[in-house]
């Protein structure tokens, strides 16, 4: 039972922003894992929900606000519940290269990669950020969803001697997203934030915290920043955070933003875009899927690479009035099905009703006309090209 | 979070507003604010009519979808025209530019059937 009695399928959705009252008045009686800065966003009035298990903000002022805000200036989100490893000895490049489909080889101390785990059933275990923190040690980010079941993985795959270690429980992560970042945050550290090049990192002093990993990362599309303290320092690295920031109107931003930021950069979700049966070339990771080195799977994807896939991720707008939602039919002109929406929303920045979903290859191709199934009605769509939003 | 006493309400977070045998219908502060920002209204039902708990429409958040059920029975003789192009009312206003449909009311003991404010304020807990 929701709001307004919401659809049932839509409450299966893997992202957990559905908010249902009758939720909301269970949620103060079950036990859910909170994050250091829990308290923090409770005492700032945010509408809180339960997801990966997590209490979590989903917006503060507005999430229509909170986005814009990101897009045009600078917000932070307390993203406390992803998951992080330290992968470290003899054996940790090897390891990485093994169970992760990007070529980590690449990688020298100070660069991150975004990659992704194959599962051995032509699926994808979760996508991760890969930290290269020395020869010999690495930082695995992972989604707060997943963390268990990559940790066993990830331990199942170890023949290579690692020394694995799991630090996602005493692990804050701050993400100071938009383009007034750089400015907000450079007076709290003397790392050079504006040298700082995209997908590098530096380890230093942050607001008086030693050994606080800065990252120039991110899943809005608007620059910024990630920050990795400690739990026990999260509440005075956010507090000098806003401090600083407060003349460039800094915001606390919820994980309702947060989904519609990435979708306009075409940014995949895991558990909507990808998941276990996804295959990475279907979903277009083709790029982090480097057949130069042995991973798992990695010859049945080179097998669907020479073949060809027979669906693909699109994204597409709707040309009807209307949303798209997560598992709503896909069917071509003559209504046969084609496929499904992964993710759908109405995009703030642009207006417009946009979505990802598979289609099969007939119907991939940028302006190819779609129909979106909602609910009664077929919805015009038309495949268009990734990012959303340049 | 308001709960004005003059209205009658729904346990699915609609009011209605009773003069005669017309009653004017939308959703509640506390339906808006758990949706948030609303960007879409599709109402296709015009000049419909429509038994008690029939679905008239649906709203759509940015992140949520959800039915729109008719409170009482009757025939929908208005739509609010400004929620087409401006659907923010409803957050801005619930109560009053937001207002969703008017109804020429089948059967007005339909109307006791409704929560009063005391009654809905205890569902929702406020």
């Amino acid at each position: 039972m929701s709001v307004l009695r919401k659809e049932n399928h839509l409450s299966q959705s893997s992202f957990g922003a559905l908010v249902t009252t009758d939720r909301l008045l269970k949620s103060k009686n079950t036990k859910m894992k909170t994050t250091a800065l829990t308290a923090v966003h409770e005492s700032l009035g945010a509408k809180m929900i339960p997801f990966a298990g997590y209490n979590m903000p989903v917006s503060y002022e507005g999430l229509i606000a909170e986005h814009h805000c990101v897009r045009n200036g600078v917000g932070v989100f307390d993203v406390s519940h992803m998951g992080e490893f330290m992968v470290k000895g003899k054996g940790a490049l090897d390891l990485i290269q093994w169970i992760s489909s990007n070529d980590a080889s690449k990688l020298t101390p100070g660069k991150v990669q975004y990659s992704c785990m194959p599962n051995a059933t032509g699926g994808v275990v979760d996508d991760l950020l890969i930290y290269c923190l020395a020869e010999d040690a690495f930082l695995l980010v992972v989604n707060a969803s997943n963390i268990e079941k990559d940790w066993n993985w990830i331990q199942s795959q170890n023949r290579f001697d690692a020394v694995l270690e799991d630090i996602s429980e005493n692990t804050s992560l701050l993400a100071v997203q938009g383009p007034k970042a750089i400015a907000a945050l450079q007076s709290l550290t003397d790392l050079n934030l504006a040298d700082m090049k995209y997908y590098t990192f530096d380890k230093g002093v942050f607001a008086g915290i030693p050994n606080v990993i800065v990252s120039a990362t991110g899943y809005t599309g608007s620059g910024g920043f990630e920050i990795y303290v400690d739990n026990a320092s999260a509440k005075e690295v956010w507090d000098a955070v806003f401090a600083a920031g407060a003349p460039y109107d800094i915001k606390p931003i919820g994980l309702g933003a947060r989904d519609t930021l990435r979708l306009e950069k075409g940014f995949c979700l895991y558990g909507n875009d990808i998941d276990d049966t996804t295959s990475p070339l279907e979903a277009g990771l083709g790029w982090i899927t480097k057949f130069t080195k042995d991973f798992v799977n990695s010859d049945a994807l080179q097998a669907q690479k020479e073949a060809g896939v027979t669906q693909k991720l699109v994204g597409f707008e709707l040309v009807d009035k209307g949303i798209p939602r997560h598992d709503y039919p896909i069917v071509n002109v003559d209504g046969q099905p084609i496929g499904r929406v992964t993710s759908g929303t109405m995009s703030p920045s642009l207006g417009k009703a946009i979505g990802l979903g598979y289609v099969a290859v007939a119907s991939a191709d940028v302006d190819s006309e779609i129909y979106i199934q909602v609910r009664n009605k077929s919805l015009k769509a038309k495949v268009v090209k990734i990012p959303f939003l340049k | 979070m308001q709960v004005p006493t003059e209205l009658k309400f729904t346990k699915d977070h609609e009011w209605v507003s009773i003069d005669g045998d017309i009653a004017t219908i939308g959703i509640t502060d506390f339906a808006q604010g758990e949706l948030g920002d609303i960007v879409f209204v599709e109402i296709e039902t015009l000049d419909e009519t429509l038994d008690q708990e029939e679905v008239f429409g649906s709203i759509e958040a940015v992140k949520t979808v959800s039915d729109l059920f008719m409170p009482v029975g009757g025939e929908i003789i208005e739509v609010n025209e400004e929620i087409d192009g401006s659907p923010d009312v409803i957050n801005e206003d619930p109560y009053g530019k937001g207002w969703l449909i008017k109804v020429k009311v089948s059967d007005v003991s339909q109307f006791d059937t409704l929560l009063d404010a005391e009654a809905y304020k205890e569902l929702i807990g406020a």
